[in-house]
């Protein structure tokens, strides 16, 4: 527990501590949770997104379908837009950023099946909704190379902190990014 | 600009100095080795950077104990905050404005340090990278800005650098990173470009006793383009030329300030040791005066060893011009006497080591 992200050694030590005493309650549940979790949990084989089918959700929901594509770093930024509800498309999950130093280059991420997407999904514009960071910037700026001509390109407003992440902004920013998105 | 108060725990030398003082210039005299530099280091903190011997955090923390450091001021400017310092087991440096966790970026818009130290005498003969950041510093002090613009350059930079060792082609990864560059590496060219006219121009107007240094920026080879669209254009000529050098070979990391003795019309590099020195002195004391016009207030100043390369009566010119200019200067010599000249217009401080550990007193300097 105490591995995971967010939790210190001491706080990893108390919710330990509360499931043995709720073990009826608390633990046996959320066992067979995760069991079932760990068994069924895919990443979308369309947009990344984590799910437990082949095609997520949103993918799989026709309403989606209106021609809108936002570009997010990973399945937290996606949540974060999601919890907003401002933003009625569909969305596609780089999986990260580009960075030579950290060893990651487009093939790592999932840029190749984003220009396939454009035809089959009759997609009208693409939305970046990637980090104010160098690696953030560097990668809206890659994918906008590449798929340059082939679909409107739009960019988050500023508002959007340095070298912050969508999952830190509340949900009035992320909105008021979205409809002031500029055209790249 | 100037400190009220400063406590330094646990660092170099220093296992616990606790300093009040007021807005005058600070004296600090005392042997070799006593730690007058490892003090004014602490007071180099509150700019943005390594401090003035470029150390790392770990470096720092007192010996022999290694544990880690604290230094914490209260700096009045504009406005007021008490502002930390500290480092733990080696840990990068974290800085704390009221309380609050700050990036160096922040800490840039509130506090501004202008140095000089013996390891600058031999900046005019010596490569162009001690040059680039002597006028970066200055920079800095001028357009807080300008530390994000590096930041962003520097970091671009290193990932293109990596392509270029590792010989990637894919040219939509160069062109991206080279956006990013050449965005920020125009911006940093343009602040520097200002800098010199800002030094320049705060030169011109003193009344000084120091001799006017005549500035140009240049490149140490080729050509720096004047525009964003430009820099991003040799970046992309420039890629082959790269690859081949394993490094980015055009941009603002290549820079250099070109520095002539202007009533002699001859080339700071080629001045006697004391005139070139002097040079500098002419330099920071603009930095300060342009400072003090442009944010109503002179910057903190720190003068490592300034004294002794001074005769008397340049040395109290110098004193002249701190004083006129207001500024909290913090400046070390060894000897008592060599502050003579300030009496009751500066506060002092005596440095003195005993078993490997620092110790400062406050005393009155000589009428
Ligand atoms: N991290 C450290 N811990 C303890 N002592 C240190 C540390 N770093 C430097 N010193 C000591 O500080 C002394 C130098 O202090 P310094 O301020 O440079 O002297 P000066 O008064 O001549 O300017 C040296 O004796 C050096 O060993
Ligand atoms: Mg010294
Ligand atoms: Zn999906």
């Amino acid at each position: 527990m105490a591995r995971l992200p967010g939790l210190g050694p001491r706080s990893a030590r108390r919710a330990v501590l509360h499931l043995m005493a709720k073990r009826g309650m608390l633990l046996m549940p959320l066992a067979e949770a995760m069991a079932e979790v760990a068994r069924t949990a895919r990443d979308c084989l369309n947009c990344g997104n984590i799910g437990t089918a082949d095609i997520c959700p949103i993918c799989a929901d026709e309403a989606r379908a209106n021609g809108l594509l936002c570009v997010v770093e990973d399945v937290a930024d996606l949540w974060a837009m999601e919890r907003s509800g401002v933003f009625k498309g569909r969305y596609h999950v780089l999986g990260g950023t580009l960075s030579a130093l950290d060893g990651v280059g487009p093939d790592d991420l999932r840029i190749p099946q984003l220009a396939r997407r454009i035809e089959a999904e009759a997609i009208s514009e693409i939305i970046l909704a990637l980090g104010a960071t160098i690696d953030g910037q560097t990668t809206a700026h890659y994918i906008a190379d590449q798929l340059e001509g082939r679909v409107a390109l739009s960019s988050l407003a500023q508002g959007v902190p340095v070298g912050g992440e969508l999952d830190y902004l509340d949900d009035g920013t992320i909105t008021a990014a979205l409809n002031a998105r500029k055209r790249m | 600009m100037y400190l009220s108060s400063l406590t330094l725990s646990h660092f170099r030398s220093h296992r616990l100095v606790r300093l009040s003082v007021d807005a005058r210039p600070v004296a600090i005299f005392g042997p070799n080795g006593a730690g007058k530099t490892n003090l004014i280091e602490a007071v180099s903190l509150f700019s943005p950077g390594r401090g003035l011997r470029r150390a790392a955090a770990a470096e720092m923390a007192r010996r022999p104990e290694s544990l880690g450091w604290k230094v914490t001021g209260i700096l009045h400017g504009t406005t007021t905050h008490e502002i930390a310092f500290s480092s733990e087991g080696g840990a990068a440096r974290q800085v704390e404005v009221d309380g609050k966790v700050a990036s160096q970026v922040g800490l840039g818009r509130i506090a501004r340090v202008v140095w000089l130290i013996p390891a600058m005498d031999r900046l005019w003969i010596e490569g162009a990278e001690g040059r680039r950041r002597f006028l970066d510093r200055a920079v800095l002090s001028l357009y807080p800005d300008h530390a994000q613009a590096v930041l962003d350059y520097e970091k671009a930079m290193r990932e293109r650098n990596r392509l270029l060792k590792e010989q990637v082609r894919d040219p939509h990864w160069y062109a991206a990173l080279e956006a990013q560059m050449a965005r920020s590496g125009a911006a940093i060219h343009a602040n520097r470009l200002a800098a010199v006219d800002r030094l320049t121009e705060a030169q011109r107007e003193a009344e000084t006793a120091f001799p006017v240094a005549e500035l140009d920026l240049t490149q140490t080879e080729g050509e720096m383009p004047g525009s964003e669209a430009g820099l991003r254009e040799a970046l992309a000529e420039s890629r082959f030329r790269d690859i081949a050098a394993g490094r980015t070979l055009v941009g603002p990391h290549r820079a250099d300030l070109h520095g002539v003795f202007a009533a002699k019309g001859v080339p700071a590099a080629e001045c006697s040791t004391g005139e070139q020195k002097a040079l500098l002195i002419s330099l920071i004391l603009a930095n300060a005066r342009a400072l003090a016009q442009d944010e109503s207030q002179p910057p903190l100043v720190l003068l490592d060893e300034v004294a002794a390369h001074l005769d008397a009566n340049r040395r109290a010119a110098l004193y002249d011009e701190i004083c006129a200019l207001g500024a909290q200067a913090w400046m070390t010599g060894t000897e008592r006497s060599l502050f003579d000249g300030l009496g009751g217009r500066a506060q002092a401080l005596e440095v003195t080591e005993e078993a490997g550990e620092s110790r400062v007193s406050t005393v009155a300097l000589n009428p």
